[in-house]
């Protein structure tokens, strides 16, 4: 058995609906993920693959069960300390980015850093020459195209040298030969960093670019009965 | 990149409302500080028993009224009293100097102050300080008539050594009230920082010379011709300056004189007198230190209603911090410190508004009443002000605060519509 990076056992994670029901979104029985391994899934608009990253990410706590992440569990620590974990070992790629557009294209690196692993602007510096940016580092995110912010929001996922880069639907703003290219170079840059990608989307021939991929419908068991029945609550995580 | 980093940045990205906000917050505190600081030292000057006299004494009536008259030179006379009081007082083994005052006239509104050369010879307005009189001065002859101004007198009517002046009748200034005399300036008095500054002295016999006054201190009246001598009778002053040899002196001469006597008033010690027309007037002094804490605490709301109107569009930036691994309390402290960083700017900026009323406060003052503020006087305000105002913009960055430290991560991070 490979040493398990990320380790999920029986999570899951249920929301209040307006009316006040509650709605298990995720219930996933196991996923496990090793280290520098790369890991695409599949999941349909609203079968909670964004709920999924947040929980692996602490952002969201779990209901019940548990995520191991390098060596720690996730789901036994304060919200604090999840915050901490986060910031060290994982790397965030938002679909949209969420890039921070009073800051210059190097300085949301840096912010990526603050409350990681210290800012170190050299390294900020490398990390866009690497992503194909020197010449727009003192760019704000509205003088950039789509697919440069997208290449800025690579660089500060990678900026305090993550175990892990969650990736939730990072093509989904781009056109298709974009979308290759900044594929390609999320998949090198966690290579170069030794960065294990769990990236989720919905488009298969991102998914067919991975050795391993998985379905989000065969891991989480919420998923089928949630296509069947539409929740509203899934207005409040994008699901 | 730290903390700091990010609230400069949000101070920028909002820089209209930060700045109404820092402005405000510089008013307020500059305000506030003017306040307390003019209140300070207007009270001590005028109570600080610095105007080197113990005590004054003049006609029946209000001991204020006799002070201002006499000490600062504002308000009018309660009247006069005999010659023969003032001899009586400055032969008394009680007083160690007493100098008569004759008040009445002025030229262009400053006052005209009838004296003698004891008043620059042997009176000291602070300890071992007499007045000091510019290099080419000299005392008046009492014989002639002569004049000594005051530093701010001479300065604002332009007046030097061998200039010549024609009073006016009354302490209001007409220019149908003219005398005849002319009188010629022989020296300019160093500056004291003091009422004595607004003065035009000459010497008492010029007063009782002075063309239209008429004596009446035999109880008819007598118009005094030039070269006859006046019998001390005639004679009246407008007070007498006195200095005692002790407080036990005071102590006796106001049982003596107010409590037992009739004919004259005794206003001592001169700082309780002062002190009670402060306390009068203490109500204007609170009602101003009301307003300036009221604007403090607008200051305060708007330094809470700019940070929070910003919340909203904030939030999605706040999801952003957190989901990067800033702590609640990260982006708590973000907003405390930002309100914090408004207020100090605002109390940075404070001191120039204070620098500013001082500067205004400080040509009122001394037109009207010839004391000096300083603006670099050590006050507790200048310190508890900008430190009150830092806490309390702390404070109201706390409601803000609370708001960022709420905010949802996982729903502000979807993409915006």
């Amino acid at each position: 058995m490979p040493p398990w990076l990320l380790d999920v056992t029986g999570l899951q994670k249920s929301f209040l609906s307006p009316e006040g029901e509650s709605t298990l979104i995720v219930d996933v029985p196991r996923f496990q993920l090793a280290e520098g391994e790369q890991v695409a899934v599949r999941g349909a608009s609203g079968s909670g693959k964004t709920t999924f990253l947040n929980l692996i990410a602490g952002i969201l706590q779990a209901d019940k069960g548990t995520i191991v992440l390098a060596g720690q569990t996730m789901t036994a620590l304060s919200e604090g300390d999840r915050d901490r974990v986060r910031a060290k070992t994982i790397g965030y790629v938002f679909q949209n980015f969420n890039l921070l557009q009073g800051y210059t294209a190097i300085e949301n690196v840096m912010l990526g850093m603050l409350f990681g692993s210290g800012v170190d602007r050299t390294r900020a510096q490398q990390l866009l020459e690497r992503v194909g940016l020197s010449h727009r580092i003192n760019y704000r995110p509205s003088q950039l195209s789509i697919g440069q912010q997208q290449r800025v929001a690579v660089a500060r996922a990678l900026a305090n040298r993550p175990k892990l880069v969650l990736a939730d639907e990072p093509t989904g703003n781009l056109d298709q030969r974009h979308a290759g290219e900044a594929l390609e170079l999320i998949r090198e840059a966690c290579r170069e960093n030794g960065a294990a990608l769990l990236l989720v989307s919905h488009d298969p021939a991102v998914l067919a670019l991975f050795d391993r991929s998985e379905d989000l419908a065969d891991l989480n068991q919420a998923a089928a009965a949630h296509a069947a029945a539409p929740v509203h609550t899934e207005n409040r995580t994008a699901l | 990149m730290n903390l700091m980093s990010l609230v400069r940045r949000s101070l920028r990205q909002h820089a209209l409302s930060s700045f109404v906000t820092i402005v405000s917050v510089g008013l307020a505190a500059g305000l506030t500080m003017s306040v307390f600081a003019i209140n300070a030292q207007t009270y001590d000057a005028f109570t600080g028993g610095k105007v080197g006299f113990d005590a004054v004494l003049g006609a029946r009536g209000s001991q204020l009224q006799l002070v201002l008259n006499t000490v600062f030179h504002l308000e009018t006379s309660p009247g006069n009293i005999p010659w023969s009081l003032y001899k009586e007082i400055s032969e008394d083994s009680r007083v160690t100097l007493a100098i008569p005052y004759a008040v009445g006239d002025n030229y262009q509104g400053y006052r005209i102050v009838g004296t003698t050369q004891e008043m620059f010879t042997k009176f000291t307005y602070r300890e071992g300080q007499g007045f000091v009189l510019e290099p080419g001065g000299r005392v008046f002859d009492e014989s002639k008539k002569e004049a000594i101004l005051g530093n701010y007198v001479a300065e604002k009517l332009g007046l030097t050594v061998g200039s010549a002046f024609t009073p006016y009748h009354g302490l209001q200034f007409s220019e149908r009230e003219q005398h005849e005399d002319e009188y010629t300036v022989v020296a300019i008095m160093e500056p004291t920082n003091g009422p004595s500054d607004r003065v035009l002295w000459i010497p008492i016999e010029g007063i009782y010379r002075m063309s239209g006054h008429v004596l009446r201190g035999a109880g008819k009246p007598m118009r005094a011709r030039p070269g006859e001598v006046i019998a001390e009778e005639n004679l009246e002053v407008s007070a007498v300056m006195l200095k005692l040899r002790n407080p036990q002196a005071g102590f006796l001469l106001n049982g003596q004189i107010n409590q037992q006597g009739k004919v004259a008033t005794l206003a001592w010690p001169i700082a309780r007198v002062m002190a009670e027309l402060f306390d009068r007037i203490g109500w204007v002094s609170r009602i101003l230190t009301m307003v300036a804490y009221l604007i403090v605490v607008v200051a305060a709301g708007s330094i809470l209603a700019s940070i929070y109107n910003t919340m909203n569009e904030r939030r999605r930036e706040f999801a952003i911090l957190r989901a990067l691994g800033a702590r609640r309390s990260t982006v708590f402290s973000a907003i405390v410190l930002e309100a914090s960083t408004i207020t100090t700017i605002g109390a940075l900026l404070g001191f120039l508004v204070y620098g500013g009323i001082l500067a205004a406060a400080f040509v009122i003052v001394r037109a009207q009443t010839g004391v000096v503020l300083d603006a670099f006087r050590f006050d507790h305000a200048l310190w508890m002000t900008p430190v009150g105002m830092i806490l309390l913009g702390a404070l109201a960055g706390l409601v803000p605060a609370f708001k960022a430290y709420r905010t949802d991560v996982a729903s502000n991070l979807t993409p915006l519509s």
